[in-house]
């Protein structure tokens, strides 16, 4: 154990504690309580109070206006996890089990793509979408979120599978079991923690995406990202209906982080790249 | 298993391809708009025809008088990441020191700390618009202690500090690089380390002598002078980025603290040494390739800041500009397809100067375990 430094030094490690977790509180607090006031309640001189009578409405108003947003999300979010998974996996388990000459080489030269600025690579996309016939709709943002969310599901992958003891896959190729053989038998197993650290950490990236929602899709497949900056633009906005929106929004991938922080916070360092 | 080598090679291939033609070749190709006109008028037709009109564009962007903006933008980029890396990385370990203390309830202090993090720049970019409402939320915070309302134009204010002549900015930038050199050489001085103290003393010196004197015969690149600076305007969408990412370095130093062995803590602590001294002179120390990783990670972030600034401010204001936003405004509202590639070509450059040398490190460090 640790010498505690005092009762002094303890009280004021709390008090520095509990104040930073109320300034990290406060933008949610607010966001609360302007959402459960009735409109004529939002006064910037007593936006701090709490609402004089709660008012839900506001929640299915911002329901009815984000929900075809958000069930364009979810198909995105959905599809293009399960997707990149999928392909991170083999790839990590290439990379991880089966190094060819260069093999450092190929993986760091993948990993480059998750760190470009997406900018550099947008007009090219979409034009290559509007030739595929793919500009606009779901399947083509569905495509960009795949190809750009291979590194880092490559790497979380070929980090987890580096785990994994080389003996296990080559005593099983002794015995005669060929390359998929090795993967459905004893890798894809054993990858339950990694897919959950990669659908989390993918989920999450796609839900919160902006800038291919606005720039590569048309009104009718249009993410909850930008369906809530719809909402919030404008200068006479009521200021209920927008924090609604955000609550809407931030729930799926609140409550993931509530539940699964843990693996949240794998994919996140995971993106620092040092594995 | 020679067969299934070639399998293992050719179930990478098509991520390979894929990853070849998506980065790389869409990076050249945005490179090659960059250098033409795409087709002026006729830029929305399907197929417009390309004139290469070589650097065009990025003579206009820097030295054009309509791109103003974009100038600023740069100011804006180096500006919000200085204080973003800064900011979360002072205050994630702060926090990551104080949970180190092992306090009851870390569970749920770091969940809170955290919990910006996982949501969309959309959402937290709407929640501080509301907070930083110039008559009410944060500027409205000093009434309750008696205090009179703050008068800040958090996103509108015009105020500008700090500023500079676009004509100098090469001889300011050559002595900000000189002295990083001269602090890098002062320490490989005390270390003792002789022919690297003149390694980078000598660059240093070059730069300074430069711009001092070589500066002045550059050309003009405006006729007239054109003054940028830090925008105070930008301070708002700094503070609600860090509160989005003190979380995310607090998570990094949280895990590296943990990785300490103990008993050098009670080495130490046997050694006279008290808890701060621990932390500056041991822990941080040790944590420097956690920094370093931070540092890359969160200036990569800012300099392609989009979403954040969009839900903030708007992709309209000038004074919070971002080249990553105007790259948006200028591709598809305006239609500038080959200026906005040229933008994004800049951007591209400014962060590879912080990815590419980390990737090459890291690339190192694995080839060597």
């Amino acid at each position: 154990m640790r010498t505690q430094g005092g009762p002094f030094g303890r009280t004021l490690l709390y008090v520095a504690l509990v104040g930073f977790a109320i300034l990290f509180l406060m933008p949610a607090y607010m966001t609360v309580v302007t959402a459960l006031k009735e409109p004529a309640d939002i006064q910037l001189d007593t936006a701090w109070n709490p609402p004089p009578s709660l008012n839900w409405e506001s929640f299915s108003e911002a329901l009815s206006n984000l929900g075809p947003n958000a069930v364009n999300s979810l198909i995105l979010a959905i599809s293009a996890t399960v997707l990149s998974a999928l392909m991170g996996s083999i790839n990590g388990y290439v990379l991880s089990k089966w190094k060819f000459p260069g093999h450092e080489i190929v993986f760091t030269l993948m990993l480059f793509g998750m760190f470009i600025p997406y900018q550099i690579i947008l007009i090219p996309l979409f034009q290559t979408l509007r030739t595929l016939h793919l500009f606009g709709g779901i399947p083509g943002l569905v495509l960009a979120h795949v190809v750009y969310g291979l590194p880092i599901t490559t790497l979380i992958f070929r980090n987890f599978y580096t785990q994994i003891p080389t003996s296990l896959t080559e005593s099983a190729q002794i015995d005669g079991a060929g390359f998929f053989r090795v993967y459905r038998g004893i890798i894809f197993p054993l990858s339950a923690p990694g897919f959950v650290v990669v659908f989390i950490w993918q989920f999450t990236q796609i839900w919160n995406e902006f800038l291919w929602g606005v720039t590569l899709a048309k009104h009718s497949s249009q993410p909850i990202t930008v369906g809530l900056a719809q909402l919030a633009g404008g200068q006479a906005v009521k200021w209920n209906l927008p924090m609604a929106g955000s609550i809407l929004a931030a729930i799926p991938v609140l409550l993931i982080y509530i539940l699964l922080g843990r693996f949240f916070i794998r994919g996140l360092l995971a993106g620092s790249v040092k594995g | 298993m020679r067969r299934d080598r070639l399998i293992a090679i050719a179930v990478l291939l098509p991520s390979i391809v894929l990853i070849a033609v998506f980065v790389y070749g869409f990076i050249g190709q945005t490179f090659y708009v960059s250098l033409t006109d795409w087709g002026e008028e006729a830029a929305l037709a399907e197929n417009p025809e390309y004139r290469v009109v070589g650097f065009k564009n990025y003579v206009d962007l820097f030295t054009g008088f309509l791109h103003t903006r974009f100038r600023q933008g740069l100011f804006n980029a180096f500006f919000y990441t200085m204080l973003l890396v800064g900011g979360a990385i002072g205050l994630g370990l702060l926090l990551a020191i104080l949970l180190d203390r092992q306090p009851r309830g870390e569970g749920v202090f770091r969940t809170i700390f955290l919990y910006p993090m996982s949501l969309s720049f959309i959402v937290t970019g709407t929640i501080w618009r509301w907070l930083l409402t110039p008559g009410g939320g944060v500027n409205a915070l000093p009434r309750y202690i008696g205090l009179p309302q703050a008068r800040f134009g958090w996103m509108s204010s015009r105020q500008q500090i700090l500023q500079i002549d676009w004509q100098n900015l090469p001889a300011v930038t050559a002595i900000l690089i000189a002295v990083v050199l001269a602090l890098l050489a002062v320490q490989a001085w005390r270390s003792g380390r002789k022919r690297r103290t003149v390694a980078v003393a000598i660059p240093a010196a070059i730069l300074v002598a430069w711009a001092l004197i070589g500066s002045r015969y550059l050309p003009r690149f405006l006729p007239y002078p054109e003054l940028h600076g830090f925008n105070l305007a930008t301070l708002g969408i700094t503070i609600a980025a860090i509160w989005q990412f003190a979380g995310y370095t607090m998570a990094l130093y949280v895990a590296g603290l943990r990785g300490i062995p103990e008993q050098l803590h009670e080495v130490a602590q046997l050694d006279g040494v008290n808890e701060l001294q621990y932390y500056t002179k041991i822990a941080i120390p040790i944590l420097k390739p956690i920094t370093f990783s931070a540092i890359i990670i969160l200036a990569h972030i800012s300099l392609k800041m989009f979403a954040l600034i969009f839900a903030m401010a708007g992709s309209d204001n000038a004074a919070t500009g971002h080249p990553a936003v105007l790259m948006y405004l200028t591709t598809f509202r305006g239609n500038k397809f080959a200026l906005g590639a040229a933008i994004a070509v800049v951007l591209f450059v400014l962060v590879a100067v912080f990815i590419v040398p980390y990737l090459i490190n890291s690339y190192r460090e694995r080839r060597a375990m």
